[in-house]
């Protein structure tokens, strides 16, 4: 994969979005590789991964949860649909479910504030969410 | 050179300096806390801020570490308007460190004795101007502690935050340039630690072959001999039993 | 597909495309973008397709998916041409229905149709309903009319004839017109773009780049999202354009990575626009070449600021850096740079083709031509509008936007995102422009407008800007960094009951810190949610610290 982006330096974060997607997080291993296949020193790689929340250093649950923060989202009441999944899960944001089946993350704003408040698993959009609605949607994904 | 105003005294300076620089040269004070001369500017601490009205009259705010002389340039640097700001900053870094003398002293300077923020803690010292990671970076070149996250959770660790970092030499710049003391390390009974904010590490020290002192960390010589292209062999002593 | 030379051979291409088109045969098209999908679109999508399909109807009507057209609140829209009958929440289950009524017997569907609230009749055709009928759709419009991943269906529309007509002008003529045509950028700070092509171009130092900033971080605006996905190669027509016009061979296009689409559409209409000759090496055989990389944000706010997307695009952390030097000069790898947003790369194709003359007459004296918003919140008509720039906030929020729903009230709109500022309704008959609206403590930002009805606390509202622009700061200078975490600190105690005297004076205090001291825009700006409420709605934060009552009831105060 290195070898994509012709070891180019600057694609440190193209390199670490895929390695992402095929590993489902950054394990330590994956990014000593980055770092001596790129000729970019450890502690820079380590920056840029720890920087952008779209990167995990933690293995990840099967389904990750995103509940969207953005203003129309909050607007209508998303607060309360983060404290119910955190409640049905027994987890806090940006914690994995102890079955590793979901991970929960927020988001700020997808783009989709017709429907707040929104959430999405995977890439499945659930819209007009409520905390009534948590469990029955929760329970469609093993 | 270029001609331009500090505090109503006119100035003359290299062209591509910075205004800091030049005030400094002048005997004029202006306080920074991350502004090191032998790394680049970095503009975060940012103490040095400083009024300027250009030639062509613009005015504005800048940081005197990075903003070069212009001709015609006036600068203020201690004006009320710069007295509150600098107070509230020292305001929010007593809160943050408020068990660093350094920050504890430079507040009384200016005014903000006591805070009337929420007190941290945790962040033993580290005021996050970088010097450390930057010297480490630009002048040692090894790049062996980095800040890592982003926002009110930035840190100063190693990679990974272990108490380890691979490429660190144990040479002790970081500790030299930092500011506040957040950086400190010891040598003892042939040892060095090195303790930075969130993590330490230790390092075998070399030992003179003719009088017997622990003088430099093994992995410090071997990186010297390495970019010197000279033998480890010329180490065996220290640099006072050397001829 | 054999590659286009020379203007000629592409309107030959263009002609032969119109000439397989029978511009009568009706077209059913379905709107794909996200915020449908999200209503379930795919499926109405799949379900035409199927059933057309099945009645064997191919020979009678097309089926198309297009995207955003910017109605979100009545998803999924299909819209039946040429006689622009008009449906919304169409559900699979509708599909046989309208082939059968519509397409075999030219009758509308009554039940799908839209109804006007004002006068509780139905509408039919699209141009009617009156959320589109008092906008001025001239970008945004497009979305309708043709599929984002067939170059063929924006040629049929006109696409990439100001190229052509740019190829034939000089540098140096484009951006006379450009700076004649008054366009500022639409990605919130409003920089004449005329001028910022014209110092690129001036600058010394190759090779010059040219990027487009589809970071869209405000949360509640996406417009951009819906012009990457909807209609990419108007972005790219105008970021061809720019780039022959200042000199630059080298593009880049940053996409965050919360729009997948996006990233997919765009990646698509550049392959297909290469194919065509109309990117790439000699560009319709002019001699001119410049090629494009798209680059995926790593989510974060702060990577929407100019300096801090070129540092994340040279694979450094997003840390902005002095702007003392305009990145017009020195921007990435320390070479010119010309940054523009996606709205404003979308509006270049339209300024060459009709002239600076034509465009400069749209807008107000400083603010020309047209801005999308993205109308949200506690609103009746959430969706995309694109309004000529003078038109107030009164005529958008109720004329438009229908108003607040569930029989509440207005109370403010937001406008600039986490930038901008809270106005109230006194204030409503601003007129959307640059420079009023920065007059009356917020500002334009790239679109956004929040609006909240009278169960809105004002100081939540503070508390949730400070608290995510906290979550995005990127953390290297001291004001932003701890100055954010502070007042988030006091917004916390005054929200949860534990508010005290002084805390206003407090928030004024570090408000003008941040405003003076911080090293960027996001801190900068930062403070003006908090100040704009405390400007407006002073007797709030006043009741939840002097009464330890929440007027709009949304508080919960923590028991002592």
């Amino acid at each position: 994969m290195l070898e994509k982006y012709q070891r180019d330096k600057s694609a440190l974060i193209d390199i670490l979005h895929d390695t992402q997607s095929a590993i489902g997080y950054l394990p330590e291993e994956a990014l000593e590789e980055i770092h001596a296949g790129l000729d970019v020193p450890l502690s820079r790689v380590y920056s840029v991964a720890t920087f952008f929340k779209a990167f995990s250093l933690t293995p990840r649950g099967r389904h990750i949860i995103n509940v969207c923060m953005g203003t129309a989202c909050h607007v209508r009441g998303s607060d309360k649909v983060l404290e119910e999944i955190e409640k049905e899960l027994g987890i806090k944001t940006g914690e994995n479910s102890e079955d590793l089946r979901f991970t929960l993350e927020t988001v700020n704003c997808v783009g989709a504030c017709a429907l707040g408040p929104m959430v999405i698993i995977g890439e499945d959009y659930h819209g007009e969410m409520t905390p009534e609605k948590v469990g029955g949607v929760l329970k469609n994904y093993s | 050179m270029v001609n331009l105003t500090i505090n109503g005294r006119q100035i003359k300076a290299e062209e591509g300096i910075s205004i800091l620089h030049a005030a400094r040269k002048n005997n004029i004070h202006i306080p920074s806390l991350c502004e090191n001369e032998a790394v680049a500017p970095y503009g975060a601490c940012r103490l040095c801020l400083v009024e300027i009205k250009t030639a062509r009259g613009r005015e504005r705010l800048v940081t005197s570490c990075i903003y070069q002389v212009e001709e015609g340039l006036t600068v203020q640097t201690d004006t009320e308007r710069l007295k509150m700001i600098r107070r509230m900053l020292l305001e929010l870094l007593l809160a943050r460190c408020p068990e660093s003398e350094v920050i504890r002293d430079l507040a009384k300077e200016y005014g903000a004795e006591k805070s009337r923020l929420v007190e941290q803690s945790g962040n033993n010292k580290c005021i996050l101007c970088a010097n450390c990671a930057r010297t480490c970076d630009e002048v040692v070149g090894v790049a062996a502690i980095s800040l890592s996250k982003r926002g009110t959770e930035r840190e100063l660790t190693t990679p990974f935050s272990a108490d380890f970092s691979e490429a660190c030499i144990g040479c002790g710049s970081c500790a030299y340039s930092c500011p506040t003391g957040a950086i400190s390390f010891e040598d003892v009974k042939g040892k060095r630690f090195i303790k930075w904010p969130h993590n330490s590490m230790d390092f075998k020290l070399r030992k003179c072959t003719v009088c017997g002192q622990y003088w430099a960390p093994e992995k410090q010589i071997e990186y010297i001999a390495k970019i010197s292209g000279t033998p480890l062999s010329d180490y065996e002593k220290c640099p006072d039993c050397r001829d | 597909m054999p590659k286009v030379k020379s203007p000629g051979e592409l309107e030959a291409l263009r002609s032969s495309i119109l000439k397989k088109r029978a511009p009568d045969k009706p077209v059913i098209t379905i709107c794909n973008g996200t915020g449908c999908q999200a209503y379930g679109s795919k499926s109405v999508a799949a379900a035409f397709f199927d059933e057309v399909k099945k009645q064997k109807l191919e020979a009678k009507v097309d089926v198309k998916t297009i995207g955003c057209p910017g109605f979100c609140e009545r998803g999924t829209l299909v819209v039946v041409k040429p006689d622009d009958i008009f449906y919304t929440r169409v559900r699979p289950k509708d599909v046989p229905e309208i082939l059968t009524e519509t397409i075999g017997k030219g009758n509308p569907v009554n039940r799908l149709l839209y109804t006007d609230r004002a006068t509780n009749q139905k509408v039919v055709k699209e141009s009617e309903v009156p959320f589109y009928k008092r906008q001025m759709r001239l970008i945004i419009g497009n979305n309708g009319l043709i599929d984002p991943t067939s170059i063929d269906d924006y040629l049929a529309i006109g696409g990439y004839t100001a190229l052509a007509k740019a190829l034939k002008m000089t540098p140096e003529k484009i951006i006379d017109e450009m700076k004649r045509a008054g366009l500022r950028g639409r990605g919130g700070a409003g920089f004449p773009t005329g001028s910022k092509w014209e110092s690129t171009r001036n600058a010394h130092g190759e090779p010059k780049y040219v990027i487009c900033n589809a970071d869209e971080g405000d949360p509640g605006a996406f417009m951009d999202r819906s012009l990457v996905e909807g209609n990419p190669h108007s972005v790219l027509e105008g970021m061809i354009i720019g780039a022959y016009a200042i000199g630059s061979h080298e593009g880049y296009i940053y996409i965050r990575n919360e729009y997948p689409m996006a990233v997919r559409h765009m990646s698509i209409a550049m392959e297909q626009a290469e194919a065509y000759g109309l990117l790439g090496d000699n560009i319709l055989g002019s001699g001119f070449s410049f090629t494009i990389k798209i680059k995926r944000g790593g989510g974060a706010f702060v990577c929407g600021e100019s300096t801090a997307l070129m540092a994340s695009l040279e694979g450094r952390v997003g840390e902005p850096r002095a702007k003392y030097t305009h990145t017009s000069e020195q921007g990435l790898w320390g070479k010119p740079s010309n940054l523009n947003n996606v709205e404003t790369w979308a509006n270049v194709p339209l300024i060459i083709n009709k002239g600076a003359d034509w465009y400069s007459k749209i807008g107000t004296k400083n603010s020309k031509g047209t801005k999308i918003f993205a109308l949200v919140g506690n609103i009746s008509n959430t969706g995309l509008v694109e309004v000529p720039m003078g038109t107030t906030l009164r005529e958008i929020v109720f004329e438009i936007g229908g108003g607040i729903p569930k029989g509440r009230k207005f109370k403010a709109v937001q406008t600039g995102g986490p930038s901008g500022g809270m106005i109230p309704e006194s204030l409503l008959d601003l007129p959307v422009d640059f420079d009023e609206l920065t007059k009356a403590g917020s500002m334009m930002g790239s679109g956004g407008m929040i609006v909240m009805d009278d169960k809105t606390c004002m100081v939540d509202m503070a508390r949730y800007y400070t608290t995510f622009l906290e979550g995005e700061s990127c953390g290297k200078c001291l004001p932003c960094r701890e100055g954010l975490r502070q007042m988030r600190c006091i917004l916390d105690g005054i929200t949860e009951g534990r508010g005290k005297a002084g805390d206003i004076q407090l928030l004024e205090e570090l408000s003008a810190t941040l405003v003076d001291a911080s090293l960027c825009q996001l801190g900068q700006s930062a403070p003006n949610p908090v100040m704009s409420s405390i400007r407006h709605f002073r007797d709030e934060y006043e009741a939840h610290i002097k009464d330890h009552k929440c007027p709009a009831g949304v508080c919960k105060f923590v028991a002592k």
